[in-house]
């Protein structure tokens, strides 16, 4: 017997018991969406996160209330004490050999221009903010010291926020919303491309005071250093750490770029992982309702098995008719999972803060997944079909 | 075995059987010992009470079943020593089932049915349909190919197991009690048809504890105890034909 003749057979047995095959399918549908959907978010954060650190520019150092214990990960000790705008300029006056001491707020927030919306990301510093973003200005201006000083709501935006918000405009002078607050556009960056996965192109970029007002915050998250040349770094690094001392003792942290960026990656890497692995025990818990639904069938079908083996069925055909029936119920439990859980992240980014990203790969590993769990909890009860004994199977009620 | 132009060859062998069951530490002798040829075109009974082991016999000859020892010799092979799945491929080129309790896979139409023996040898596609719709018109049912088993009466379910019995161009059709689950009309009707094909050629073996219906074959093998008592030709052979023009003539419809 072909193959395609088996398919055929088994989606007759599906078929004659449609509530049950759906009910079945059901649980693989929900782990497939959950993983689909949970790896989404996980990956649309650590884009977010990577993207905007990404977008700093280079010969940097980033100074962070708090300890560290070690550069590649490791408890943080909460700080008990944030830095404000004065902190950036204590440096600034008592560090030499910096070009730019700037105060940095990143935070996630929506934009708005008439019923056109996107989520983004908001990159605040001080008019020399564009020392450390590496974006370049395609038209318009940067923000002035004066509106830093004014904390005026004024915008730049990315090249994707121009896209999404004026498609085929001039965003120039247009006004915008943000956080519900109205905002002037002054100018907009060229695009840049993504970095590893990161959309550093949905930033906007707005003074430091400006968006302590609209994030409501009074602190600032990051101070962000830039060093003159690269053989300086170390010894900024420490300079840094000694005129802080006074103020923070060992409450504060440098890191370079590269670090901070692989830190967050294998953080968010990690969160990811998780996800991945709370959605795939219900994938699991899915598959063994298949085996319970497909143990439960070659019962029922017992006779049928004596019937087909009287007539000449072989063990394979057995094995092979039952292994299909429950890969058919997982892998078209696994198609719609992916067509849920991928509408599921797109609603979610579209109509909620949270940033979900469904990657090839996450699809492609859903798949498989699904399908090896149909291959794994169908083997053995269609191995117990395919070893009945004919004579036994015809007798059986 | 020398070969008589005169005596047809012999198409299915026992030599010896003897099948022991094991129930709970009691030895249940089925079979004790029995020798049997069937020749082709023959039709024959194997006719014995209740318990006697007419089923096991038939479910070894049908490779069904192994035996404890003994050998069974089909189409010249001795399948004693094949494979279950050799077995199966054997069974599906040489033999063809009816059952008492008709067999057929439920939600499954007659069509569908007759073709499960072809599926498992491999033939596919128009010439599958084709030769288990010549199949269900030699039975009568060419009217009810779309049917599930579920809406046909006994006698119809009876009949599309003998098409699926049929389908394949098996060595022997091997019958255990095909009329013991029907009204007497309509097991007039089945052996009438079995009569019908063994005519055309199909060699026959028809499993039964009544006597009338041994009667219709050429010959009986009456079993007793799991050996074999007597054989004997059928002097006044019953045909079936002639019992269904005897019935009063409302009945013979269908
Ligand atoms: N699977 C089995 N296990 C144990 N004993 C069996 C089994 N099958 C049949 N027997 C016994 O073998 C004997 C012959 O049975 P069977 O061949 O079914 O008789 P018949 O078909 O002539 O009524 C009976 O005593 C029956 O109880
Ligand atoms: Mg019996």
């Amino acid at each position: 017997m072909n193959f395609l003749e088996s398919v055929r057979i088994a989606f007759r047995a599906l078929a004659a018991n449609k509530a049950r095959s759906l009910l079945t399918m059901l649980g693989v549908i929900i782990g497939v969406a959950a993983v689909i959907l949970l790896v989404g978010i996980g990956t649309g954060v650590q884009d977010e996160v990577t993207g905007s650190i990404e977008g700093l520019g280079s010969n940097l150092l980033f100074v962070l209330p708090g300890q560290f214990d070690s550069p590649t990960g490791g408890q943080p000790t909460p700080p008990s004490r944030q830095f404000t705008i004065e902190d950036a300029q204590y440096i600034e006056r008592r560090v030499s050999g910096l070009d730019a001491v700037v105060p940095v707020i990143q935070g996630g927030a929506t934009i708005k221009s008439g019923n056109r919306s996107m989520r983004v990301v908001v990159a605040a510093a001080t008019e020399q903010g564009n020392e450390v973003f590496s974006a370049t200005i395609e038209d318009g201006r940067h923000y002035r010291r004066s509106e830093v000083q004014a904390a005026s709501r004024v915008v730049a935006l990315g090249a994707s926020v121009t896209r999404q918000l004026f498609p085929g405009q001039d965003p120039l002078g247009k006004s915008v919303t943000i956080q519900g607050q109205r905002f002037t556009v002054i100018g907009h960056y060229q695009a840049q491309g993504g970095g590893f996965g990161g959309d550093q192109d949905a930033q906007v970029y707005m003074p430091v005071t400006t968006a302590q007002r609209v994030l409501g915050v009074d602190d600032i998250g990051t101070i962000v250093v830039k060093v003159s040349d690269s053989e300086g770094i170390d010894r900024a690094k420490a300079d840094i750490l000694r005129v802080m001392k006074p103020r923070f003792g060992d409450e504060i942290t440098v890191f370079s770029q590269e670090q901070t960026l692989g830190i967050l990656s294998d953080l968010l890497g990690t969160l990811t992982y998780m996800l991945a692995g709370i959605a795939g025990i219900s994938l699991l818990v899915g598959g063994i309702g298949i085996m319970n639904i497909m143990l439960v069938s070659v019962q029922e079908r017992t006779r049928e098995i004596g019937i087909r083996k009287a007539v000449g069925a072989r063990t394979y055909d057995i094995l092979s008719q039952f292994v299909i029936e429950a890969v058919a119920l997982s892998v078209m439990g696994g198609g719609i999972g992916i067509a849920i859980g991928w509408g599921g992240a797109k609603i979610l980014s579209a109509s909620t803060p949270v940033p979900s990203e469904v990657t090839p790969w996450a699809v492609a590993m859903a798949f498989f997944f699904a399908f090896g769990v149909g291959v794994f909890f169908g083997v053995y009860p269609a191995y117990k079909a395919s070893k009945l004994d004919p004579i036994v199977a015809l007798r059986y009620e | 075995m020398p070969t008589d132009p005169a005596t047809p060859r012999v198409v299915l062998e026992t030599r010896d059987v003897i099948k022991t069951y094991f129930l709970e530490g009691i030895e249940v002798n089925a079979l004790r010992g029995v020798s049997l040829t069937i020749r082709e075109g023959e039709m024959v009974s194997l006719m014995g009470p209740s318990g006697s082991g007419k089923s096991t016999l038939m479910h070894i000859v049908g490779l069904l079943d192994t035996p404890t020892s003994g050998q069974v010799v089909l189409e010249n092979v001795d399948a004693s020593t094949m494979s279950a799945n050799q077995l199966a491929e054997l069974r599906n080129r040489y033999i063809g089932f009816v059952f008492q309790s008709f067999n057929l896979l439920p939600r499954t139409s007659a069509l569908a049915n007759v073709e499960l023996p072809l599926v498992y040898s491999g033939v596919s596609g128009s010439e599958r349909t084709r030769r288990a719709k010549a199949a269900l018109e030699r039975v009568a049912l060419a009217n009810r190919l779309g049917h599930f088993s579920s809406q046909l009466s006994g006698g119809q379910q009876q009949r599309v197991a003998i098409a699926r019995a049929l389908v394949s161009n098996p060595s022997i059709v091997l019958a255990d009690e095909p009329t013991g689950n029907l009204d007497s009309k309509s097991g007039i009707e089945v052996m009438a048809m079995l009569q019908e094909l063994n005519a055309q050629g199909i060699t026959v073996v028809v499993v039964t504890h009544d006597d009338r219906i041994a009667r219709h074959a050429q010959r009986v093998v009456r079993i007793l105890d799991g050996r074999i008592q007597s054989e004997e030709i059928v002097r006044q052979r019953i045909q079936a034909a002639d019992e269904l023009r005897d019935l009063p003539a409302e009945e013979v419809a269908g």
